[in-house]
C-alpha cells in the first residue's frame, strides 16, 4: 500500500517517510483533540469539586430551616430558597403557557412569511440578550414605568422574557418530533385541528416539552444580575408577590463578593449547584423517553 | 366550532408575537433612558471619553470598551482552540460511550449558575494569578480565563452540529484519494463545516461580551486603560451591574447609555452569526 503510493504519486512527493510523518502527524493532532476533551472534563470537574468539598461539609438541616441573621454571615437560608421557588414558579407559570402556544403557532398554523420569520429573529435575539440588559430593562419598565417595584412580580416578568426562547425552542422540536402519521390518524378520525394538537400531538411531545421548562427553571435558579434589580436583594420571605426578595443566586453573590461568610457562601453555592444538577438530570431523563417514541 | 378554532389560533398567534413585543420593549426603554447622555455628552465624546467620572459628569466609556474587548478577545484565545478541538473530537473520534460522558458534563457546564464561576475566578484563579505575578490578581487574564470556560459550551455544541452536518461523501472521498483519518478533518471536513465553525465562534463572542456577574467578580473593576492582561478592568457590563446599585439621576441614565453600547455590539454580533448559515447545505 505504501510502496504503491510511493510509485503512483512522484509528482505529489509522498515518500515512506513522510508517510511515517504523516502518521505521525495524525497521532500529535488527534492527542491534541483529546486533550481538548479532557481539558473540558477536567475543568468541570474542578469547579463542581471545589465548590461541593468546601460546601457540603456546612450543610446541615438547619441551614435550610434557619432564616439568615447578620445579613446573610450566621444562619441559613430558609427564605432565600422560598424566594427562588416563588420567583420560578411565578415565571413558569406565565412562560410556559406563552411559550408553548408560540411554538404551536409556529410549527403548527404558520406558513412561511415575514412575520413568522420576525418572529424566530426575536426569538434569537431574546436568546443572545445578556442578562444585565434583562436587568435594566426590568428595573426601569416593571419597577419603575408600572411601578410594580422591586418584587417577585417585577422579577419574574423579566425572568419570563428571558426563559421565553428556551421553552419555545424546545417545544418546537418536541412538536416536531411526533410523526406525521399521529396527526393523519386523528384527522382521519374527524377531529379538528385543535382537538388534533390539544389531545394527540401535545401528550406526545410533553417530555419534550417539559424538557425546555425544566431548562427555564435552571436559568431562573442561576440568574442574578437580572434578578438583582427587578426582585431586589432584600432579605426575609415575601409575603405577597409584590414583595421583594433575594434569590440563592443573588445571596451568593453578596456573600461573595462581600465575604461576609466563607461557610455560608460555600454552602449556598453548594445548595445552589445540586439544584443544577438535579436539574440537568431530570430534562435528560425527559430527552432519553422523547427519543423513545 | 369554526370560529372557536379561530379564535385558539388568533390567541396562539399573539403568543408568538410577544417575543417581538418583547424586543421593541426592551429597545425602546433602554434606548429612550440612554439616549438623552449620549446625545448630552456627544456619542464620539461618549464613546472615546478616557474618563468616567459620574459625580463630576464626565462620562466617557472608553476604558469599558477597551476591557469588553479585551477580555472578550482573552476568552477567545483561550476557549476556541479548545472548544473546537473538543468539537472535533466528540463528531469524528469519540466513541459513543465516551462521548456519552462529555456531552452531559458540556450541558452541564452550560447550566452552570454564572455566580458560582464568579466564585471559582475569585478564590482560585485570582489568588493563583496573585500568586505567580506577584500582584493583585483581578485583572484581564482572570477574566479571560472565566469566560473562555463559560463560552465553551456555546462553541462546542454548535461547532459540532457543523461537524457533523459534512456529508459524510466528503470524508469518504478524502480517506479513498489515499488521505489520513486527520488530513481529512483537518483539511476537508473542517473548512467544509467553517462557516458553522465561525458563527459559534461569534455566539460565543457574544456571550463573553454580555456576561455580567462572573466578571464583575474577577476583573477589579478599575476605570483606567489597561496597560497588560494583568492589569484590572472593568467592563461595559460591568459598568452597569456594580454602579446600578446605587446610581440616580444623569448617573444611571448614563448607565443606560453603557447599556445601549453593549445592546448594539450584541445585536451586531447576533444578526451577523444568524445570517451565516450553521450547516452545510442551509
Amino acid at each position: 500500500m505504501v510502496a504503491g503510493l510511493t510509485e503512483n504519486n512522484k509528482n505529489n512527493r509522498i515518500s515512506s517517510t513522510s508517510v511515517n510523518a504523516i502518521r505521525r502527524n495524525e497521532k500529535i493532532a488527534f492527542g491534541m483533540l483529546w486533550a481538548a476533551a479532557i481539558i473540558t472534563v477536567l475543568v468541570l470537574i474542578a469547579i463542581i469539586g471545589h465548590v461541593l468539598i468546601n460546601g457540603i461539609g456546612h450543610l446541615s438541616l438547619e441551614f435550610f430551616t434557619q432564616e439568615p441573621e447578620n445579613m446573610g454571615k450566621e444562619g441559613g437560608i430558609f427564605s432565600i430558597i422560598i424566594t427562588t421557588v416563588y420567583l420560578a414558579l411565578f415565571s413558569l407559570l406565565i412562560a410556559a403557557p406563552i411559550g408553548v402556544s408560540a411554538a404551536i403557532f409556529l410549527t403548527e398554523y404558520a406558513k412561511e412569511g415575514t412575520i413568522i420569520r420576525l418572529i424566530r429573529f426575536c426569538t434569537e435575539s431574546l436568546a443572545g440578550i445578556p442578562s444585565i440588559i434583562f436587568g435594566l430593562f426590568g428595573y426601569v419598565f416593571f419597577v419603575v414605568f408600572l411601578n410594580f417595584r422591586y418584587s417577585i412580580v417585577s422579577g419574574g416578568l423579566t425572568l419570563t422574557l428571558m426563559i421565553l426562547p428556551t421553552i419555545i425552542r424546545t417545544a418546537e422540536e418536541a412538536i416536531k418530533m411526533v410523526p406525521r402519521s399521529y396527526r393523519e390518524g386523528s384527522l382521519a378520525l374527524g377531529a379538528t385541528k385543535w382537538q388534533t394538537i390539544y389531545k394527540v400531538v401535545l401528550p406526545t411531545a410533553m417530555p419534550g416539552i417539559l424538557t425546555g421548562i425544566i431548562l427555564g427553571i435552571g436559568r431562573v435558579v442561576g440568574e442574578t444580575a437580572a434578578v438583582i434589580y427587578t426582585a431586589g436583594s432584600s432579605l426575609g420571605l415575601p409575603n405577597s408577590i409584590w414583595r421583594p426578595g433575594r434569590t440563592m443566586a443573588v445571596h451568593l453573590y453578596t456573600l461573595a463578593s462581600e465575604g461576609l461568610s466563607k461557610e455560608n457562601m460555600y454552602a449556598t453555592a453548594t445548595v445552589l449547584i445540586m439544584t443544577v444538577l438535579i436539574i440537568n438530570f431530570a430534562a435528560n431523563k425527559l430527552i432519553k423517553r422523547l427519543v423513545r417514541i | 366550532m369554526k370560529t372557536y378554532e379561530r379564535i385558539i389560533q388568533l390567541v396562539l398567534f399573539f403568543c408568538a408575537v410577544i417575543a417581538i413585543l418583547g424586543v421593541l420593549l426592551i429597545s425602546y426603554f433602554i434606548i429612550k433612558e440612554g439616549a438623552p447622555i449620549i446625545t448630552k455628552v456627544g456619542l464620539m465624546a461618549f464613546l472615546t471619553g478616557k474618563q468616567w467620572s459620574p459625580l463630576q459628569g464626565i462620562y466617557g466609556i472608553y476604558p469599558m470598551i477597551i476591557g469588553s474587548l479585551l477580555a472578550t478577545v482573552g476568552a477567545l484565545l483561550l476557549g476556541v482552540p479548545v472548544g473546537i478541538g473538543c468539537a472535533v473530537f466528540l463528531a469524528e473520534l469519540a466513541k459513543p460511550r465516551v462521548a456519552g460522558i462529555i456531552r452531559p458534563g458540556i450541558e452541564l457546564l452550560a447550566g452552570i449558575p454564572s455566580v458560582v464561576y464568579g466564585l471559582y475566578g475569585l478564590v482560585v484563579i485570582v489568588p493563583f494569578i496573585r500568586k505567580t505575578f506577584q500582584n493583585q490578581g483581578f485583572s484581564v487574564l482572570a477574566g479571560s480565563i472565566i469566560l473562555a470556560i463559560m463560552i465553551l459550551p456555546t462553541i462546542i455544541n454548535i461547532s459540532e452540529s457543523a461537524i457533523r452536518s459534512v456529508p459524510k461523501d466528503y470524508k469518504e472521498a478524502s480517506l479513498s484519494m489515499g488521505s489520513s483519518h486527520w488530513q481529512a478533518i483537518f483539511k476537508v471536513i473542517v473548512p467544509a463545516a467553517r462557516s458553522g465553525i465561525i458563527a459559534a465562534v461569534i455566539l460565543g463572542m457574544g456571550r463573553a461580551i454580555g456576561e455580567t456577574m462572573a466578571v464583575i467578580m474577577i476583573t477589579g473593576n478599575s476605570t483606567l486603560i489597561p496597560e497588560s492582561i494583568l492589569s484590572p478592568i472593568r467592563t461595559l457590563t460591568g459598568n452597569i451591574g456594580i454602579e446600578m446599585g446605587y446610581a440616580s439621576g444623569e448617573h444611571q441614565k448614563a448607565l443606560f447609555a453603557t447599556g445601549i453600547v453593549l445592546f448594539a455590539f450584541i445585536m451586531l454580533l447576533n444578526t451577523v452569526a444568524n445570517m451565516i448559515p450553521k450547516k452545510v447545505g442551509e
